[in-house]
């Protein structure tokens, strides 16, 4: 059961950082957001082995939470990119350089 | 017996955990942002039959009707409205993408060899004492019952919040 815990904790490790690369490297603002449900994706699946290994609710508890988070991030952002696609017609993130402060 | 049941749920977590990391590997090259997104959900429903099979199926049910019954078809909405709109495609890449791999490369040893070397000295500790949504549920509601009311906070702050953005986008744009 170690060696499956160690898995997965390996597999959570390369889920955040596969999310954080994609939010680097990816061009597209819709790209960029699913990028970081990855990074929440991986976050959670190492709460759950955790919680999962130490018997403990707590794990289970802040995944919930986290799932809560989520939607919330989703439901401003969603709209967020609505606008700005609505002024600049195009997804691409070099286009909208001129967001400052 | 059970012996070769419990084999076969390590030998299916290993499977869906590569299904997974597949997934994630494709959203980084595929191009547009549908499959992209269909990526994501393969991954996010690799992760919730791996929570199936750890035994915490109630976070397994939540994690298919809340990523990929809400967020991800959210997402999948949003692309189609946004995809008819644009004008040109983007391109794949930004100019970060060299430094962005390298970075990552580090990030990955950097926090590999911390999970791998640092749990080995805490595996064993407490292994055995399982938990199901009976024991989730009186924690979740007795102990927790502040931050569980504070979510409901966070959830009217973001729908106000998005209304807000919707509003003042109509202004702006008359």
């Amino acid at each position: 059961m170690d060696s499956t815990v160690q898995v997965l904790l390996a597999l959570s490790v390369a889920l955040f950082a596969i999310g954080l690369l994609g939010l680097v490297i990816r061009r597209n603002l819709l790209v960029m957001l699913m990028c970081m449900e990855l990074m929440l994706n991986g976050v959670n699946l190492s709460l759950v082995t955790f919680a999962h290994q130490m018997g403990s609710t707590v794990g289970a508890v802040l995944v919930f939470l986290i799932f809560v988070v989520a939607a919330a991030e989703i439901a401003i952002a969603i709209p967020i990119v609505l606008l700005l696609v609505r002024r600049k017609r195009t997804l691409d993130i070099g286009a909208f350089t001129g967001l400052k402060g | 017996m059970t012996a070769l049941l419990q084999n076969l749920d390590t030998l299916l977590i290993y499977v869906f955990a590569a299904l997974a990391l597949v997934g994630a590997l494709l959203m980084l090259v595929l191009r547009q942002p549908m499959r992209v997104a269909l990526a994501l959900i393969s991954t996010m429903i690799s992760l919730g039959a791996i929570y199936g099979l750890l035994g915490v199926h109630f976070i397994a049910a939540f994690q298919v009707l809340i990523y990929v019954g809400a967020v991800m078809v959210f997402m999948v909405y949003a692309i189609m409205l946004l995809e008819a709109r644009e004008a040109t495609p983007t391109g794949r890449f930004s100019a970060l993408a060299l430094p962005g791999i390298v970075a990552a490369l580090v990030l990955v040893g950097a926090l590999g060899y911390g999970a791998w070397h640092g749990f080995a000295a805490l595996a064993g500790a407490a292994e055995g004492a399982r938990f199901g949504i009976q024991q989730f549920s009186v924690s979740f509601l007795n102990d927790y019952w502040l931050h569980f009311e504070l979510t409901s906070v966070l959830l009217v702050a973001a729908v106000v919040a998005a209304l807000a953005v919707i509003k003042a986008g109509r202004r702006t744009h008359g």
